[in-house]
């Protein structure tokens, strides 16, 4: 089975059964990246362009290595987008990238919308790898896979998403696929990080981490941009973490067996403390783990697996 | 000397409160007089220098007045000329148009004051009264030479663009313009409050990862601007009016007693941030297209004249501006061509009389600048508009006259269709 559409560009864009294919599918490539020899030749002469212009070590290194292990070849580009040329559209660079015949551009921009863009441009596949304050999809399919293989289901979990809800393109995209998939999801966050209607994505939201978190199946902190305290989101980082950070005392209040998950990278001891995060609820490397697997699924279901 | 004349119409004039089936008669460029065709027995002798349109089925008002447009001539000819933008005002069925300042150089002189006026008699389809800059440079740091911008041919001034965001410079601008005899147009926004925002702020822009603008960015500068008409007794002309809790201010305003006066844009009465869709960037304008309360508001604010003007803030912007991403795509859209049929199109939804319509977009915008226009009565000028209201049009971006295309109405079709718009006697649009 391949994907109804050329691109992966969110989570709202999906049905279940969508996510469920990605899930089932990184599930038996997870395998690849057990073995002695990492690589299978499902994609082999295929071109994967990672169009990166936001700084990122995991997520890139991750589509990188998901590409070659599937033998497709992948290019990085990184451009400041800040240094992007004045006067050359989003649509220039897309066309004289499509002119180098690539079958994928992985992207990510810190506008919203920017993949978007590029899917209507072209016609090779998109991959959404985050943009702006919208969407990661990747990153919730990581999630989903990784909770999911703990907890055999997601169906009435309860998902706590804890922190910067609205700069949060993580979040928005965890909200639309946890709910998809019958979990309840639970946002919280200081009034000043929390966007108007965000109820309307299928969470319920609140200004009490404790609210959040009680009988939570599944924690997920958010990273907490240090320099917002500058923009008076928050007035000290102190009182953020007081507020807002997880540590063990707050750890009790979820359920027994809660799984711990950050997209990273860690602010140790301001959103999370180190015992925490490196105690037996974290499932942070398993996340990047199984970001490869994810990621792998990916490209197969939007290049490699036969059209229906 | 030359006659138009043109009959059987159904003149339509909130200035005279005439309504009905007339024939009316121009001679020497003014309206000579108009009388009721069933009882009209002039003998008409068709010959050289007189011109009969038959108007029959058609509605004929005054020309339309625009207080707000953005010509962009001198400094951006590549969006928008006086040429261009001129004749996309004739085919909206406009006479008459206000350019805003804030071209390059800014309009804070005489000189580009003359220069745009020189062009406009030169290569202008429509009459084009310039607002000069309420600041040098629109810097929001001293007041413009008012007068002189006045003598030159100004009829208003703003920063509109730019906020003044100064509330002692605010002051001084109502205080002195009053003695120069022109209103301040004032584009209200709290820039601290709208920030980085690139759209109305709700659960649309929630939805998109975009950046808000509260409502509270317009309303507590336009709270203030209020607060500073009534201390000066200035003339105060509220531009592009978003917010609901706008139009209750104006109300108030207005219900004081304070010379204020205030203008609606056809697209925020009948769009709202759901336009953005999936980035759209020809749905981005400042202020930002806002939710169906705020648009009901603005509604009831027209029909009850807390909002006495219907106004474009026409925006042409090129792709290099629009093909770009959201929040880096300029503010505006184009809108003298689609603005009758748009505001017409309330009237045929039963959302606004076609008084209030007719009135927004003649009359009251000449009385809020202090123009001579907007009114058919016998010895004005004879800028007229001949209107199909029963004919619809669809929007193609490719057909407008207008020099850039950016419009979120693109395949939407609209009611009323211009088939004539007419300055001092003078046939400067027809349709085909």
């Amino acid at each position: 089975m391949r994907f109804k559409s050329k691109d992966l560009l969110g989570i709202e864009d999906l049905d279940s059964q969508d996510i469920e294919l990605v899930l089932s599918t990184a599930g038996s490539l997870r395998e690849v990246s057990e073995r002695e020899i990492k690589k299978v030749p499902t994609l082999r002469g295929r071109t994967i362009i990672n169009l990166f212009y936001e700084p990122s070590t995991r997520t890139r290194t991750s589509f990188e290595i998901a590409a070659k292990r599937m033998s497709a070849d992948a290019v990085n580009i990184s451009v400041s987008a800040s240094s992007a040329v004045k006067g050359e559209t989003i649509k220039d660079t897309a066309k004289n990238l499509e002119a180098m015949k690539p079958d994928c551009i992985v992207v990510r921009h810190s506008a919203s919308g920017v993949p978007h863009m590029l899917a209507d441009y072209l016609k090779c596949s998109v991959v959404n790898a985050g943009d702006g304050a919208h969407e990661h999809p990747s990153q919730a399919l990581l999630d989903m896979f990784t909770v999911k293989e703990k907890k055999g289901t997601i169906k009435g979990l309860k998902l706590a998403i804890i922190g910067d809800i609205g700069h949060s393109r993580v979040a928005r995209s965890n909200i639309y696929g946890f709910t998809k998939l019958g979990a309840e999801v639970v946002v919280a966050g200081p009034p000043t990080m929390m966007p108007p209607g965000i109820e309307r994505l299928g969470c319920r939201a609140t200004f009490s981490m404790e609210d959040a978190i009680a009988d939570a199946d599944v924690i997920m902190m958010l990273r907490i941009q240090l320099e917002r305290q500058k923009e008076s989101f928050f007035p000290t980082i102190r009182e953020y973490s007081m507020l807002y950070g997880l540590d063990e005392a707050k750890l009790k209040m979820a359920k027994k067996d809660v799984l711990i998950l950050h997209p990273g990278p860690l602010n140790r001891g301001v959103e999370i403390s180190p015992a925490v995060a490196d105690g037996p609820y974290s499932m942070i490397l398993d996340q990047v783990t199984n970001g490869v697997a994810v990621r792998m699924a990916i490209f197969y279901l939007l290049l490699g697996a036969a059209k229906e | 000397m030359n006659r138009l004349i043109i009959r059987g119409g159904r003149l339509f004039d909130p200035s005279t409160g005439t309504d009905g089936i007339h024939n009316l008669y121009v001679m020497g460029g003014r309206i000579a007089s108009f009388k009721p065709a069933d009882r009209d027995t002039t003998e008409i002798n068709p010959g050289p220098g007189v011109e009969v349109i038959d108007a029959r089925g058609l509605l004929v008002t005054p020309g339309l007045i625009d207080v707000h447009t953005h010509l962009r001539e001198p400094g951006f000819e590549y969006k928008e000329t006086i040429r261009t933008g001129t004749l996309s005002a004739a085919a909206g069925g406009f006479t008459s148009i206000l350019c805003m300042a804030n071209t390059a150089p800014v309009n804070d002189n005489e000189s580009v004051t003359r220069y745009i006026l020189e062009k406009a008699k030169e290569e202008g389809a429509v009459n084009v009264f310039p607002v000069g800059a309420l600041s040098v440079g629109q810097k929001g740091e001293r007041l413009a030479d008012m007068r002189e911008l006045k003598r030159a041919g100004c009829v208003a001034v703003s920063d509109d663009g730019m906020p003044v965001v100064n509330g002692g410079l605010m002051r001084k601008a109502l205080e002195y313009s009053s003695v120069c005899g022109m209103p301040v147009i004032s584009h209200s926004e709290d820039t601290a409050l709208s920030g980085s925002g690139v759209m109305n702020e709700g659960a649309v822009s929630t939805r998109l990862g975009l950046k808000g603008i509260p409502n509270a960015a317009e309303e507590s500068m336009i709270a203030r601007d209020i607060s500073l008409a009534e201390l000066t007794g200035g003339r105060l002309h509220i531009a592009h009016v978003s917010a609901r809790g706008s139009v209750e201010l104006i109300r108030m305003a207005r219900g004081k007693g304070l010379k204020v006066t205030a203008e609606a844009a056809p697209h925020h009465l009948t769009l709202t941030d759901e336009a953005v869709g999936r980035y759209n960037t020809n749905a981005k304008m400042n202020p930002p297209l806002r939710t169906v309360a705020d648009v009901e508001a603005l509604r009831a604010g027209l029909r009850d004249g807390a909002i006495d003007c219907a106004a474009t803030d026409h925006a042409p912007q090129s792709i290099i501006e629009k093909d770009v991403e959201f929040e880096r795509a300029a503010n505006g859209i184009v809108g003298l061509e689609t603005a009758f049929s748009l505001v017409y199109g309330l009237v045929a939804d039963g959302l606004l009389p076609l008084n209030a319509a007719i009135s927004a977009l003649t009359i009251n915008p000449a009385r809020a600048m202090g123009l001579d226009r907007g009114t058919l009565k016998v010895g004005s000028v004879a800028d007229i508009a001949i209107i199909d209201v029963n004919r619809d049009w669809t929007v193609d971006p490719l057909k407008l006259k207008s020099k850039s295309k950016n419009t979120p109405f693109t395949g939407m079709t609209l009611k009323g269709v211009i088939v004539k718009t007419i300055v001092g006697g003078r046939t400067v649009f027809s349709a085909d």
